[in-house]
């Protein structure tokens, strides 16, 4: 009994060494329309876990426009079309039946601006955890701390948890909204131009934490900043126009890319 | 060829300096003169009225002898009249905000209650009042009582509070709205958690506004058949009661000069409360000034 | 075996509490899902009782407009609404029969609203501009408050100015004016809405872009000319819009006539005689004896009926013409 309990575990931990790793995102034929504007076109993506992949290309290319529909936030934009499909795990995430709030429980997301909310820091953090009913103060406590070391913020913030989160720097800031976010435990980051609002060093301080966040979290991160992609990323998507131009290993992205477009772009001829 | 004559230009040049500064000075003159027609008006009021005011004032009952006379009656009626009013029309007001900026369609029935509000903003006080004659005094069989003229009131300055809460909640950055979804919270979890407290300020300011209004009026309660002379308390809300407004609008009636000084001092009373109450909207709005 | 599972689920969440690293927030999170369904009745069913709220507003408006046709559909059974229309005479309180013509009620209110106008527009307008166009950021920030202050005074206030302070200093000037007249309450009136003109035109001025002055003054205009010629026709449906609205508040003006204006119905254009308005009616016959039922209870309902389709107009000329003409400046 226990044998035959144990030995298929050993067997799935084995093909995962040799095989690949598992597809988190699977897009297929996805297709957006913003009102007439064919925003998004015939988009095909699959998404690794524990990888950092990155979105690269000019503004207005449809970059954040996919970010977003990974966790239906696209649904608070009216007038939005959408067809084709996203499998997140294998279910359908643009299926109806599918519920929204759901979906955001597992896959969390860091903005372009820090937005935390203005409340306490330890407010901030506990946010996500007491909406999803957890109320137990010692759990509750528990999970900030814990997550606030993930964002590296704790040594920094722990003797001040309540105050107002306001009262943080902006590189802070977008470290605790990361917190935040981690304190639901996703499965899945998404990050649009998470340091575009932020100067160098604060920059530096969350790459680092991307690289950190990697080991446990599959991330995905949109940015302008195309050093960034090449130091931080496993994979990187150049999309151009709504549409994806070249998908490859980072290093290959950059080193040795296929399409001319994307060369074009990374040697900085237009963007 | 020269168009330009630049002598000529010159010359109407100091003209045209002339005027922009002869202009400055009118506009800055009439502005004035406004303000101090409207200081005049604060200066007689008080002066007339300041010699009756004392505590013996707020704590009678009226009287046909000035010198006995007070605004009690009136001032617990005022009161009482703002414990029905703010939380009916805060609630309401607030409801249908919340309504209207974030759950209500883009469809014509949305535009309709919009049109509907600020049309509603505009009706004469008075109309109220005969609106609240017909529905609360007699076809809801509530008599002239506290919960009649409150729930009058309410509708009275309801367009009011909800404009101020669709702004407060329209101030609201749509960036919290989104962490908070994309946390995975449900629409009511962000409202109550997140949107509303940052509007709370403002919603308080509008309804603070709405209530130094509902303070001030008298028109709709003279419909509603209010008495000029009460020598009484009311014991609960379906009680026969005086307002503030109705007390000054009984003294001002009378010809002998120490009744119109009796009502100046009213007038004080009640400007104060109002002072009072935009003081608290401008403390609460400094309190909470914008930090994100 | 349930048993067993059902205790090795608890001393999953048991282990959680004791070690931060072992801790799993998506179980707890599973688990509390479990407890909660109630989240999503109450998210189906609050957007429904905000709809009611909401209602209420439209109720409000549908109770108001059904009261007054209903009583002045009571009203006309006695009274013919030819008479109503066409009578030069308003003359409820006879022992036999009264005569009920609206003309000299709307006309008293005309002549107090004409006169409130001619007061306010000039002093209105011209602060607008001024505060605008002229005065510094600190004037404006000192000033604006002070009129919305002085805009929240209530009536009855300016009321008791009306009688106890503007119609003696009047008498004083014009001999043969009467205690209760129309020029008073009108000036008084006038007072009352000039901080509301002023307020909203501001508005309006203000909210022409600094480009379209830069371009003028670029060209060497005075700031009068810029004011004059430029900023002021730019803005001009926002200020129109500002001075219908105050029409419809000085029409609906209640207690400042009631105090001042008298109770004399008149046909002429006379403004030092006592005259009655529309409003001053209603609040006449509230105060008085008449019993309910009686057709002068009715004749307040068929009054303010009229004065709120006046109101009425006036707000919805006011609402057309910011409408029609918004300024699109981008």
């Amino acid at each position: 009994m226990t044998i035959t309990l144990v030995s298929p575990q050993i067997e799935v931990m084995k093909m995962d060494s040799i095989q690949e790793k598992n597809i988190v995102y699977q897009t297929s034929q996805l297709n957006l329309w913003y009102g007439e504007k064919h925003a998004l076109k015939n988009i095909n993506l699959d998404i690794l876990e524990n990888e950092v992949t990155a979105i690269i290309g000019p503004s207005g290319c449809g970059k954040s426009t996919y970010l977003k529909i990974l966790n239906r936030m696209i649904e608070l934009v009216q007038g939005v079309k959408i067809t084709g499909e996203i499998l997140y795990r294998n279910r359908n995430i643009l299926d109806r039946s599918y519920q929204v709030e759901e979906l955001r429980t597992k896959v969390g997301m860091v903005f372009q601006k820090p937005n935390p909310f203005p409340k306490s820091i330890y407010e901030n953090v506990a946010y996500g955890p007491k909406i999803h009913g957890i109320r137990d103060k010692k759990v509750l406590e528990q999970i900030v701390e814990k997550s606030l070391r993930s964002a590296a913020l704790w040594d920094e913030v722990k003797d001040r948890l309540n105050q107002n989160a306001y009262s943080l720097s902006g590189g802070q800031q977008q470290r605790l909204c990361i917190a935040r976010c981690l304190a639901i435990e996703p499965d899945v980051i998404l990050m649009d131009e998470p340091t575009s609002a932020l100067d160098p060093i604060s920059t530096l301080k969350i790459e680092e934490l991307v690289k950190e966040l990697k080991k446990e979290y599959s991330i995905i991160i949109v940015t302008h900043n195309m050093q960034q992609a090449a130091r931080i990323s496993n994979k990187t998507a150049f999309f151009l126009n709504g549409e994806v131009i070249e998908f490859a290993p980072t290093s290959k992205i950059f080193s040795n890319p296929k399409d001319k477009r994307t060369e074009d772009y990374i040697t900085g001829r237009f963007g | 060829m020269n168009f330009f004559d630049h002598k000529s230009i010159n010359a109407r040049m100091k003209i045209r300096v002339i005027v922009n500064l002869f202009a400055k000075i009118i506009f800055f003159a009439a502005m004035m003169f406004g303000l101090f027609i409207l200081g005049v008006l604060l200066y007689r009021i008080v002066s007339q009225g300041i010699g009756y005011l004392d505590l013996q004032f707020l704590q009678s009952l009226p009287s046909r002898k000035p010198e006995q006379a007070g605004v009690y009656t009136a001032l617990i009626g005022s009161v009482l009249l703002m414990a029905v009013v703010a939380p009916v029309s805060l609630l309401l007001g607030v409801a249908t905000a919340i309504y209207l900026e974030e759950y209500a369609k883009d469809n014509r029935f949305t535009a309709f209650i919009k049109v509907n509000i600020s049309n509603l903003a505009g009706v004469p006080s008075i109309v109220f009042g005969l609106l609240g004659l017909t529905v609360f005094v007699r076809a809801l069989a509530l008599g002239t009582s506290v919960l009649a003229a409150g729930l009058t009131m309410s509708l009275l300055v309801l367009p009011i509070i909800i404009v101020a809460a669709q702004e407060a909640l329209k101030a609201v950055p749509a960036s919290l709205r989104e962490a908070s979804y994309a946390m995975g919270a449900t629409k009511w979890q962000t409202i109550v958690r997140i949107v509303l407290p940052v509007a709370i300020p403002g919603i308080l300011t509008g309804g603070i506004l709405a209530l130094s209004r509902a303070i001030g009026e008298t028109a709709p309660l003279v419909v509603l058949g209010l008495p000029l002379f009460l020598a009484y308390l009311p014991k609960s809300i379906f009680d026969l009661f005086t307002v503030l407004p109705m007390q000054i609008y009984n003294w001002t009636g009378r010809p002998q000069e120490e009744f119109h000084s009796l009502a100046a001092a009213g007038i004080i009373v009640l400007l104060i409360l109002l002072l009072f109450m935009n003081f608290l909207a401008v403390l609460i709005r400094n309190k909470f000034q914008k930090r994100y | 075996m349930l048993l067993i599972l059902l205790c090795f689920r608890m001393g999953v969440i048991e282990l959680a509490i004791q070690n931060v690293n072992s801790l799993s927030i998506q179980k707890l999170i599973e688990e509390k899902k479990k407890n909660h369904n109630t989240a999503g009745i109450i998210e189906k069913f609050i957007p429904m009782i905000l709809l009611l709220a909401a209602v209420v507003s439209v109720l409000t408006t549908i109770g108001t407009v059904l009261t007054l046709i209903f009583e002045t559909i009571t009203f006309f059974q006695t009274v013919s609404i030819l008479e109503f229309l066409t009578t030069k005479k308003w003359y409820p309180f006879s022992e036999t029969e009264g005569t009920f013509g609206i003309l000299p009620l709307v006309l008293g209110t005309l002549k107090v609203t004409f006169i409130a106008i001619i007061v306010s527009i000039p002093i209105g307008l011209t602060s607008a501009i001024y505060l605008s166009e002229y005065a510094t950021e600190r004037t404006r920030r000192i000033i604006k408050p002070i009129l919305e202050v002085l805009a929240g005074i209530p009536t009855i206030v300016y009321g008791f100015f009306a009688l106890t302070f503007v119609t003696p200093l009047l008498r004083e000037i014009i001999p043969g004016l009467e205690l209760f007249n129309a020029l008073s309450p009108g000036i008084v009136i006038g007072i009352m809405i000039t901080p509301m003109i002023a307020s909203l035109s501001e508005d309006a001025l203000v909210s022409v872009p600094n480009s379209m002055r830069e371009g003028a003054f670029a060209l060497g205009a005075t700031k009068f000319e810029v004011a004059l010629k430029v900023v002021l026709p730019a803005a001009i449906s926002g200020i129109i819009s500002s001075i219908v609205l105050a029409i419809s508040r000085a029409i609906g003006e209640t207690m400042i006539v009631a105090i001042a204006g008298g109770s004399t119905p008149n046909v002429d254009w006379n403004v030092t005689n006592s005259i009655q308005t529309m409003t001053a009616y209603i609040v006449q016959v509230s105060q008085g004896d008449a019993g309910y039922g009686t057709t002068i209870y009715y004749s307040i309902y068929a009054v303010g009926m009229t004065l709120f389709i006046f109101t009425l107009i006036m707000n919805l000329i006011a609402q057309y013409i910011s409408r029609r003409f918004r300024e699109e400046y981008e």
